[in-house]
């Protein structure tokens, strides 16, 4: 590591320091634990402008706030999975003594092998630690892989199939009275008959050059190409008024960081 | 005096609620007790239908006083019990106005919402006023046992697209399987991963694999893992260094056997290395900031994302794009497709994903089935149209067809 690069991890390391000391002391008399709740305050505008550094370019702030989030998630969906799911759920069914070991709850019952089974799929894939039998493990995935996948192809044919072809029925002239009654009262608000009109075309065109657009066994020429390019006009206009949704969804949770950076460490009035 | 003895009322309530001995109103029991409320009538508990059983549905006549009188009823409790007279238990209760309910229990006997199967239950059906004490109970209705159903009658629709959708598949595996060629038109992210896996492997540099955030069960990661072993076994061909960070532990271990096959396919698997598929974390965020520093730090020439995507997709696809990398993404996630279409140089949208796999992969099965998804697509176009046409003649019986069940 570089000279300067130590000198200005030291600095900032002191920066934050005094952050803290100052912190606690305009929390002092105000909070029981000001030490403690300082000391939160500071670490997390720490590791809020130590992730922000990577705006600038990979640094030991970064990688220092990237490898405590890496570790302590990693430990903590460990731990989780251990204590929710395993003595959670499992040993309560299980064993009554095992239950007592780890002082939770047992669920009595008669014997019930299908709560075997998952300890058993779970073993089979432990075996990869294994260099002969290794292979056994694949077991597991198949079974994993298998049955979940079966059970979402029906989910998808329902939501994402079925309802969808239910969900395009749509009147392409809605509450059509004649073209004189359409032209005398012609409204252009959102439920005004000529926007719920245009609304519902877009709805059959767009999904069906959609469609098209997704056809792979046929090349997109002719007649066909010029609706598949239709459909991928349609896809993006979608794509760029999703984009736009979601930025200013970004923005708002951009505007929350940095209200906590000048609010609550700060201690700004805004 | 009047002062005096509102005073001493109020000093009576406040040390009576405090020490929780007494009930609180005082007052209120020198006032008249108002009359109970009409009965609910016509109770009748039926099995809930199209189900796994443990569930009743209970139906009844609104009170006369459903929310109208001094004695309004405010809102309705439903009991249960295993004993025409006794041991009634309260299962659920709904607001004024309404006459149904359901009784949806669960199936594990310890639960406290068990409901037992083929089993005489009793349910009666209290009116009850703002006072919780002032109510009226209905007659007990009774026996009446909840069952299992063998069939779900509302998803009908769905057995029939499975049954078509199934032939079709089977049909065209078939022909698969025959050896005749399905055409599948050209993916220009697909044609891309040849070029890019090229140019690390002139630069000397890593390529990066994202499988996404998705599960092992996900269609995208299924699609993810096909394009996947292609990938590694031209790697594996040209000698160039794979890194594949996985979110879930699952999705890791399913990564590590189809890179070590493909690399046994290629005819080099002493160059499998076992740490080239690691897992990183479970948490969403920190999985980025990880794939972010690997992506600085070792500056992979090309990065493939292909699967499910979150939140996360724009800030990889980002980091990618800073340090320069090749970027060819592809998931069938709807909301995340616009980042990876403005930060990547090729991206498959949606069901182009599964069609490059079945494209990579070229296996009868994967080309027969995409053949199928082409033919239903088609009859989707058919429907959507006869659909249109049905609803603009008002012609109802048809569009009642696609109803489903939930």
């Amino acid at each position: 590591m570089k000279k300067t690069t130590l000198i200005i991890m030291a600095g900032v390391t002191v920066l934050f320091l005094l952050s803290w000391i100052i912190k606690a002391l305009a929390l002092e008399g105000m909070q029981e634990d000001y030490i403690k709740k300082a000391f939160l305050v500071t670490f997390s505008a720490f590791l809020t402008l130590s992730i922000l550094s990577f705006l600038y370019r990979d640094n030991p702030f970064y990688k220092f706030a990237e490898h405590l989030f890496v570790g302590v998630s990693a430990a903590f969906w460990m731990s989780m999975g251990f204590w929710s799911t395993i003595v959670g759920n499992l040993i309560p069914r299980l064993s009554q003594n095992l239950s007592v070991f780890f002082k939770v709850h047992y669920i009595p019952g008669d014997f019930n092998f299908r709560f075997y089974i998952p300890v058993i799929l779970g073993l089979l894939l432990l075996m990869r630690l294994s260099r002969n039998y290794g292979w056994i493990s694949r077991w597991s995935l198949a079974f994993i892989v298998g049955t979940t996948a079966g059970l979402n192809f029906i989910r998808y044919l329902r939501s994402d199939f079925i309802k969808q072809i239910s969900a395009t029925f749509v009147p392409l002239l809605v509450d059509w009275q004649g073209t004189g009654h359409f032209f005398s009262n012609l409204d252009l608000s959102a439920s005004g008959q000529l926007v719920m009109m245009l609304a519902n075309w877009t709805i059959f065109l767009g999904v069906m050059s959609g469609i098209i657009y997704f056809f792979f066994s046929k090349e997109h020429t002719g007649m066909f190409g010029r609706a598949s390019r239709f459909g991928i006009w349609v896809l993006m206009i979608t794509f760029g008024a999703s984009f736009g949704y979601t930025v200013m969804g970004r923005i708002s949770l951009l505007v929350g960081r940095i209200t906590f950076l000048f609010r609550d460490w700060l201690g700004f009035n805004i | 005096m009047r002062y005096i003895l509102i005073i001493f009322s109020l000093i009576l309530i406040t040390f009576s609620a405090v020490i929780g001995q007494v009930d609180p109103v005082v007052t209120d029991s020198l006032a008249p007790v108002p009359a109970p409320p009409a009965p609910v009538t016509e109770v009748a508990v039926s099995d809930k239908a199209n189900d796994h059983g443990h569930a009743l549905i209970i139906e009844w006549k609104r009170s006369l006083d459903d929310g109208a009188g001094s004695n309004a009823v405010m809102l309705y409790e439903i009991f249960r019990s295993e004993f025409p007279d006794s041991a009634f238990k309260m299962v659920g209760s709904v607001p004024l106005g309404n006459e149904r309910f359901e009784d949806i229990g669960t199936i594990e006997k310890e639960s406290r919402d068990y409901i037992p199967d083929n089993t005489n239950l009793y349910y009666r059906v209290d009116a009850v006023t703002i006072d919780p004490v002032v109510r009226t109970s209905s007659e007990v209705y009774g026996p009446v046992q909840s069952y299992s159903n063998w069939f779900h009658k509302g998803r009908v629709p769905v057995l029939t697209a499975v049954l078509i959708f199934g032939a079709l598949m089977v049909y065209f595996v078939s022909v698969a399987r025959k050896g005749t060629e399905l055409y599948v038109r050209p993916l220009a992210g697909i044609a891309a991963v040849d070029d890019a896996i090229g140019r690390a492997t002139e630069m000397g540099r890593p390529i990066l694999y994202i499988l996404g955030l998705g599960t092992a069960d996900m269609i995208s990661t299924i699609a993810s893992f096909t394009i996947l072993s292609r990938v590694a076994k031209q790697v594996a061909e040209y000698q160039t260094e794979l890194i594949v960070p996985c979110y879930d532990p699952i999705v890791m271990t399913v990564a590590q056997e189809v890179v070590k096959s493909s690399y046994l396919d290629a005819g080099h698997p002493d160059n499998y290395k076992e740490d080239s598929v690691f897992y990183i974390t479970t948490n969403q965020f920190a999985y980025v900031a990880a794939v972010n520093g690997i992506m600085l730090r070792d500056l992979p020439a090309t990065n493939v994302y292909m699967g499910k995507f979150y939140a996360e997709s724009l800030i990889l696809a980002e980091t990618g794009a800073v340090a320069g990398s090749i970027q060819i993404a592809g998931t069938d996630e709807v909301g995340q497709l616009p980042f990876f279409i403005v930060a990547c140089d090729y991206t498959l949208i949606g069901e182009e994903l599964y069609a490059a796999s079945a494209y990579l992969g070229r296996e009868p099965i994967m080309l027969g089935s995409l053949k199928a998804q082409d033919y239903a697509k088609a009859a989707v176009i058919v429907l959507m149209i006869l659909g249109l046409l049905a609803i603009n003649v008002h012609l109802n019986a048809f569009i009642e067809i696609f109803k489903v069940v939930d």
